[in-house]
């Protein structure tokens, strides 16, 4: 309950042993904990609440159990590392920063790895924004230096591995891995690999693969170097912030961190962390009117106060200045603090109310016209099938006898299977495979739909325009063609169009390797061809897995608005 | 019907008697096969109260194929006994009888022959004595003529063992008189014929009754597909509450109006090929509001409009790559900027319900496409109290009246709600949509005035439907692999009901 006012969803309350059975068997699981798990789905831009220390402290916040979480992190003595050029094509960004005398538990050791790998599957965007190396301080000495080299000419031995591989065959050992191979492409097509030296030549990492294995941390580790190199520079600078204020807290003096000087090949130098602290003013007359509540401007101060976001009224008016604390990278706006706000109120305490907007409500014409078909078609005796936009290049060409270059098809560039190949040129595939999944059925079928179809156009902003077309078949052990005409007769009364040359609709013999020869005709309607009707050749019965006999009628609908 | 001798015969047996008769037992007495009485009793049956007919089922003993052989010919051992001569008869030559060995066995354990081994020529069988009674006969006999109940259970068991008789059960009807008892038959009509109302002598007939337990002819007709009874119902909704229908017939989009124009960064997750269906041909779309691109542009890489923006490197080439949309808010956004270039802004209600496009992985539930309801409402000053306010109504609306609201995240909506209604059946709060305000940071660049607030919300068409209609597998509903059954059987569709 208290999770859900405070935007976090309980997924499910289980056991390491629940979750291993449920994997892996029962077998497997006997020996594991029973410790009670819960799983907490958390919102994704809130980075601060992915391990326990930060949802502890956010939820205290929130309860009013403790003020405020400190995080004030004076400065110590500097740790340089020096970064080189070479870095600019592959990974140009690198940030540090030290925690000193930490102490490690295994809880507390896990629950820093699982930081890490958290932050590299959300933020980091799998390790292709940002990666996260953490080192033993003690093993290693500075300066650091960040640089590039050839494959070739990295040699190290990696986390984990009891000899030194060079890069090249590090990237083949790992082609393997099912957890390192994700991360490969990243830097594997580039000419130069992303390294860090310390200052006698010991390889601590190759972002954003692996750590050396001469630096890693255990729960001995007292002094801990978290390095992040980065392609975005403000998330490097989110990750870091958030590694040293989760973790802080473990040190012997507790929330203080030690801070890296970055020196940049033009000689510039930086100073990380960060841990910028942004102040912001708005209005409690803001808050109250985005929100819909009437809450005091010192009432407004306190709800984010409670969100980690320390706030006090100026006096001024009614003012309130707010201190967003470098733990909430997610806020970037004044309605992120108004949603706090809401938040902390409670999104149910706030009173429902009803706008006052007027407004006269329209049909969008299309589909007004659409629905009004649908009704008498069915009444007509048809039923509605509803198919996938997306098929495959088989489905629309081959199968209907035609070519797929010939087709003005969309295509699509990632499918993860041929149903989604392309999006369809026509409604007919869709209405045979119906018949063909419903054979069972008694005879005849008649069925129809009404739809979009896509087409290239290059008329439109984006290349691809939607056509919404009327299609019917009739499958039965005589093709009925008459009854598929009489459909087309009877749409044509029911759109005020009459049989005649000239104004009206008539329909004339026409050629299509989807129809039997001499058994298809075209649609016209004031002069212009809208569609297609007649018997389909047998091999398109064949190639749709059909035995009967089968008419069908498709036609664009958009000319009759 | 059955013929009208035998049902006369029938009621006047029936009237005889008061406390009515049995089925089985008119059939034997008059000496017709069982299924003509059956009949019989249907017939009458159909006619009205003339009798009234009780089910019943007995157990009675019925002669096997062998058993009936016995009984025209005699027991395989007294057969035996007959066709021994005098001067006796050698075994092998018994034996070549069909009877024979049986016979043999049966006829030796009555004593009723013997066997001379030592006899020349083979073994001889003589008789023993100089009559024999044949009872196994009699007691078939006996049954054959249906007085099983003289023999003893033990008897008749033992002659089951030897595959000679078998235990059947008889249906029969216990039929009584019936309210409107009569011995003599009027032939009933079927139905009114143009004569009959002509000449009016359907005075003086009688009709026969329907039945009214049986099922009448379905018309014929055809269906609408039940995924569209709903969307029109949600349609219907929306116009009763003023809302207008946005032109949504653009399943291709670009990446600008689909994300970059909603404030939703370019290195987003939704943006991965794992997520959404990005296009080879047309690859790109070419035209844009230049000055607006600049504007999101800015917002995205340096902020602007109040806020601090992603401070990343925003790059053309992602927002002009071409995609299935991933939601019908890209139109809401092409929607909203068309209203930000009139002259002076008016307020709106926008609604649309239509196909969005995932390249997620498939499941009971999820597709590649679904139908995305959406309803958007810009005006001055609207809060997140009358955002809730109008979801209320909206779901009033669907029958559903207890609504509560947790924080959520999405890009381009801040504060973001995902919408709970209480599940009487499940006993929890489920999540049925989700909502929000959208951020300045979208509606700030498209010229929008600043004191203009646009609250919006999402639900799936599928999942309501898959409910209302009790369907577990989304496959069954939408797409070729439709139950055609289905279709044909789908009530009509009140939301509220």
């Amino acid at each position: 309950e208290l999770c859900f006012e405070f935007g976090l969803e309980l997924d499910e309350i289980t056991s390491e042993k629940e979750i291993i059975s449920r994997e892996q068997g029962d077998t497997k699981a006997s020996g594991a904990s029973d410790v009670i798990l819960y799983k907490i789905d958390v919102p994704a831009n809130r980075y601060d609440l992915l391990c326990l220390e930060g949802l502890v402290r956010g939820l205290q916040v929130f309860k009013n159990k403790c003020n405020r979480y400190q995080c004030d992190l004076p400065v110590d003595p500097m740790f340089a590392a020096l970064h080189s050029p070479q870095t600019e094509a592959v990974r140009p960004h690198a940030v540090a920063a030290v925690l000193r005398n930490i102490t490690f538990t295994q809880e507390r050791y896990d629950s820093f790895i699982e930081l890490q790998e958290k932050l590299h599957q959300n933020i980091c965007r799998k390790r292709s924004l940002v990666a996260i190396g953490t080192h033993d301080l003690d093993t290693i000495s500075g300066p650091f230096t960040y640089t590039a080299k050839r494959p070739g000419d990295i040699s190290f031995k990696p986390l984990n591995q009891t000899k030194e591989y060079t890069a090249t065959q590090l990237m083949s050992l790992y082609k393997t891995d099912s957890h390192l191979r994700h991360y490969l492409h990243i830097i594997e097509d580039k000419p130069l690999y992303p390294v860090i030296y310390d200052s006698n030549g010991v390889v601590l990492s190759m972002p954003p693969i692996i750590n050396g294995d001469h630096s890693k941390i255990s729960l001995k580790t007292k002094n801990v170097f978290i390095e992040c190199t980065a392609t975005d520079q403000t998330k490097a600078k989110t990750v870091l912030d958030m590694m040293v204020t989760m973790f802080s807290e473990y040190c012997a003096q507790p929330f203080t961190v030690e801070e890296a000087e970055v020196v940049y090949p033009d000689g510039k130098t930086c100073i990380y962390p960060e841990l910028a602290y942004r102040k912001e003013k708005l209005s409690g007359k803001f808050i109250n009117q985005k929100v819909g509540i009437n809450e005091s401007t010192e009432k407004i101060a306190h709800l984010l106060t409670r969100m980690c976001l320390l706030s006090q009224a100026t006096g001024a008016g009614d003012e309130i200045e707010v201190e967003i604390p470098p733990t909430r990278s997610d806020i970037i706006h004044a309605c992120d603090i108004m949603e706090d706000a809401a938040i902390a109120y409670g999104f149910n305490n706030i009173t429902r109310t009803t706008p006052r907007t007027y407004t006269v409500a329209n049909q969008f014409p299309l589909n007004k016209l659409t629905e009004l078909l649908r009704q008498d078609l069915a009444a007509a005796g048809f039923t509605e099938a509803l198919n996938f936009a997306l098929c495959s290049q088989e489905d629309i060409a081959e199968k209907l006898g035609k070519k797929i270059s010939e087709m003005r098809a969309v295509h699509i560039s990632n499918p993860k299977t041929a149903e989604f190949q392309v999006a369809r040129t026509t409604l007919l595939p869709g209405l045979l495979k119906t018949i063909a999944a419903n054979r069972k059925m008694p005879l005849p079928l008649k069925l129809f739909e009404i739809s979009d179809v896509v087409l290239k156009d290059e008329t439109k902003d984006v290349g691809a325009r939607n056509s919404r077309r009327f299609c019917a078949v009739y499958y039965n052990k005589s093709p009925g063609f008459e009854v598929i005409h009489g459909l087309l007769d009877r749409t044509m009364q029911l759109l005020e169009v009459k049989p005649a040359r000239g104004e009206g609709y008539h329909i004339q013999t026409a050629d299509d390797s989807t129809f039997f020869p001499g058994r298809c005709a075209d649609i016209f309607v004031r002069g212009k061809n809208v569609g297609r009707l007649g018997v389909l050749h047998p091999d398109v019965i064949n190639r749709f897995e059909l035995t009967m006999p089968c008419s069908a009628l498709e036609m664009d609908i958009e000319p009759f608005l | 019907m059955a013929d009208t001798g035998v049902l006369e015969t029938l009621l006047q047996r029936v009237e005889k008697v008061d406390d009515g008769v049995d089925s089985l037992a008119v059939a034997t007495s008059l000496g017709v096969d069982h299924q003509v009485i059956v009949g019989a009793v249907k017939s009458l049956q159909a006619l009205g109260d003339v009798i009234s007919a009780e089910l019943r089922s007995s157990k009675h003993w019925e002669l096997t194929e062998e058993g009936t052989e016995i009984a025209e010919q005699g027991s395989h051992e007294s057969r035996v006994f007959s066709c021994i001569p005098q001067e006796g008869l050698a075994q092998s030559e018994l034996m070549k009888l069909p009877f024979g060995k049986i016979g043999f066995s049966k006829a030796m354990s009555s004593k009723w022959i013997r066997v001379d081994k030592a006899h020349e020529g083979g073994p001889r069988i003589f008789r023993t004595v100089e009559s024999i009674d044949d009872q196994v006969r009699e007691k078939l006999l006996l049954v054959q003529k249906g007085h099983s109940t003289q023999l003893e259970e033990k008897e008749k068991n033992e002659l089951k063992k030897r595959k000679l008789l078998s235990e059947v059960t008889v249906k029969s009807y216990w039929i009584t008189k019936g309210n409107s008892f009569s011995t003599t038959i009027t032939k009933q009509e079927t139905e009114l014929t143009p004569e009959m109302i002509a000449s009016g002598n359907w005075k003086e007939k009688k009709f026969k009754p329907y039945n009214f337990e049986a099922m009448g002819v379905a018309p014929d007709c055809g269906h609408l597909h039940p995924l569209m009874k709903v969307r029109t119902q949600f349609r219907q909704i929306f116009l009763e509450m003023g809302f207008t229908e946005m032109p949504t017939n653009n399943f291709i989009e670009s990446s600008f109006w689909n994300f970059d124009s909603l404030f939703q960064p370019q290195q987003h997750p939704a943006r991965d090929q794992h997520d959404t269906f990005f296009l080879s041909d047309p690859a790109h779309a070419h035209e844009f509001p230049q000055d607006y691109l600049e504007r999101v542009k800015k917002v995205h890489s340096e902020g602007g409009y109040g806020s601090q923006g992603y401070k990343y490197d925003w790059k053309i080439e992602e927002a002009q790559k071409n995609i299935l949309r991933t939601h019908t808010t890209a139109v809401s956004a092409r929607m909203l900027y068309k209203l930000a270039q009139q002259e002076k802004f008016t307020p709106v209600k926008y609604f649309s319900i239509d196909r969005v496009f995932r390249n997620e992985t498939l499941d009971a539930t999820h597709l590649a496409e679904f139908h995305q309801i959406e309803g958007v409402v810009a005006d001055y000053g609207l809060t997140l109290g009358d955002l809730m306010g109008v979801l209320h109504q909206f779901f009033t609306k669907l029958g559903i009246t207890k609504l509560r609201f947790k924080p959520a995240y999405n890009p381009y909506t801040e504060p973001s709600m995902e919408v709970f209604s209480y599940h009487e059946g499940l006993k929890k709060w489920v999540e049925v949509g989700n909502s929000g305000v959208f951020r300045p940071e979208m509606l700030l660049p498209m010229g929008l005035p600043e004191d203009v607030s646009v609250i919006a919300w999402g639900l799936s068409l599928e999942r309501p439907t898959m409910i209302k209609y009790g369907i577990n597998n989304i496959r069954e509903l939408v797409g070729h692999k439709v139950n055609l059954q289905m279709v044909y059987d789908s009530p009509i569709c009140r939301l509220d009901s």
